[in-house]
């Protein structure tokens, strides 16, 4: 198991390290059970870091359908989610704990 | 109220789902109804104790312990899940003829019924997790109160739980002759779904490389958020998007399982 988490760890390390070098990195905000920017727009063909900053004090649950993304924010943090590489286009994405006001589109272009 | 009786309803379907085939499942094995019921509770009280963890968990890993760790859960599941396939096919004939009071019979059907253990908490623990951070969310937000959310919550789960009875339900009408082998692809095409969605997770946590994303588009024939798209999810891992690691991982599931029970049943027949 410890070997197995180490592992787990180096591999991450390795990967988010790569990934940290090489990819574009944006940061969307939530607060007040919306998203800032709620246009996102982001370069087509690249994997995208999207640092999800969660200023409420509850969680939110970011999903996309069109993107194939669903990652539980837990309020006062910020997580990562990576997305792409895009093909140019409209990604709507929403915030599902508040689906009436946490709306927001990625644009690949 | 109603809002919190959707959510509630669609995190719980897919463990209820789960629930209703293994149950089916496991119909012949005596003393599993208490097996099912411990499952569903320790999962729940798991499911707690992840929720209350959640943000402490959400950091681990560069902020991708979430993925992580629902990554860890589902392959267990799927390994579970096989493991049960096979142990099936391995008695396919017993199962089937009702015949399984030998002596071994019963020590596998106790390992068996773990493994029902195991499968159902760990499904009430992924889904019921989300399910209790969305309620604490609303209930310390303030805007509803706290009856309507605990009265939508449950008439969220009970939709939830009714679809999985009525899956039970529709599985013991189909003729015994018929019923393993329907299981079987049922429960082949569950774990190859878990496979993908664990596949999809390590994508999302830069893992595995999301190239070949999405490797095809059928949202506009079967969109995912739809009632069919979404029982087609929980039920068989249907994504309208999959990423190229998700098709492969869910193949390739498919193939371990089948050539497991290719294997054990050989020697059966033989020895038999």
């Amino acid at each position: 198991m410890n070997t197995f988490t180490r592992f787990v760890g180096v591999i991450i390390f390795v990967f988010s390290a790569l990934a940290a070098a090489v990819d574009p990195e944006v940061t969307l905000t939530i607060r007040n059970h919306r998203f800032e920017p709620s246009e996102l727009r982001v370069p087509a063909g690249k994997k995208i870091k999207v640092v999800i900053d969660n200023q409420d004090a509850t969680a939110e649950e970011f999903e996309s359908h069109a993107l194939n993304r669903e990652k539980v924010v837990p309020g006062n943090s910020r997580v990562p989610v990576f997305i792409g590489p895009l093909k140019p286009g409209r990604y709507p994405f929403e915030g599902e704990y508040n689906a009436k006001t946490a709306k927001g589109v990625v644009i690949a272009e | 109220m109603l809002g919190s009786a959707v959510i509630v309803f669609r995190e719980s379907l897919e463990a209820a789902l789960l629930v209703g085939i293994v149950a089916a499942a496991s119909r012949t094995i005596i003393g599993r109804a208490r097996w099912i019921a411990g499952g569903v509770l320790a999962g729940a009280v798991g499911a707690v104790l992840v929720a209350l963890c959640a943000s402490r968990i959400a950091i681990l890993f560069e902020g991708m312990g979430q993925e992580l760790f629902n990554a860890g859960v589902l392959a267990i599941a799927v390994v579970m899940l096989a493991w049960h396939q096979i142990w099936m096919s391995a008695h396919s004939k017993e199962l089937a003829s009702g015949a399984h009071k030998i002596a071994t019979e019963v020590r596998d059907g106790g390992r068996e019924l773990s493994a029902v253990f195991i499968v159902i908490a760990l499904a009430v623990l992924r889904e019921g997790s989300e399910t209790v951070l969305f309620l604490y969310g609303l209930l310390s937000g303030g805007g509803t109160s706290t009856g309507a959310l605990v009265a939508g919550g449950l008439a969220g789960l009970l939709g939830g739980a009714v679809l999985g009875i009525l899956l039970y339900a529709g599985m013991l009408r189909i003729p015994l002759r018929w019923f393993f082998s329907v299981i079987s692809v049922l429960i082949l095409l569950l774990a190859a779904g878990m496979a993908s969605k664990m596949t999809q997770l390590l994508v999302q946590a830069d893992v595995l490389p999301g190239s070949l994303s999405p490797l095809w588009d059928t949202s506009s024939v079967l969109p995912g958020d739809s009632a069919i798209g979404i029982l087609m999810h929980a039920l068989v891992g249907y994504e309208p998007r999959p990423a190229g690691m998700q098709v492969a991982s869910y193949a390739l599931t498919v193939a371990i399982i089948l050539a497991g029970m290719w294997l054990v049943r050989r020697p059966a027949s033989t020895k038999n």
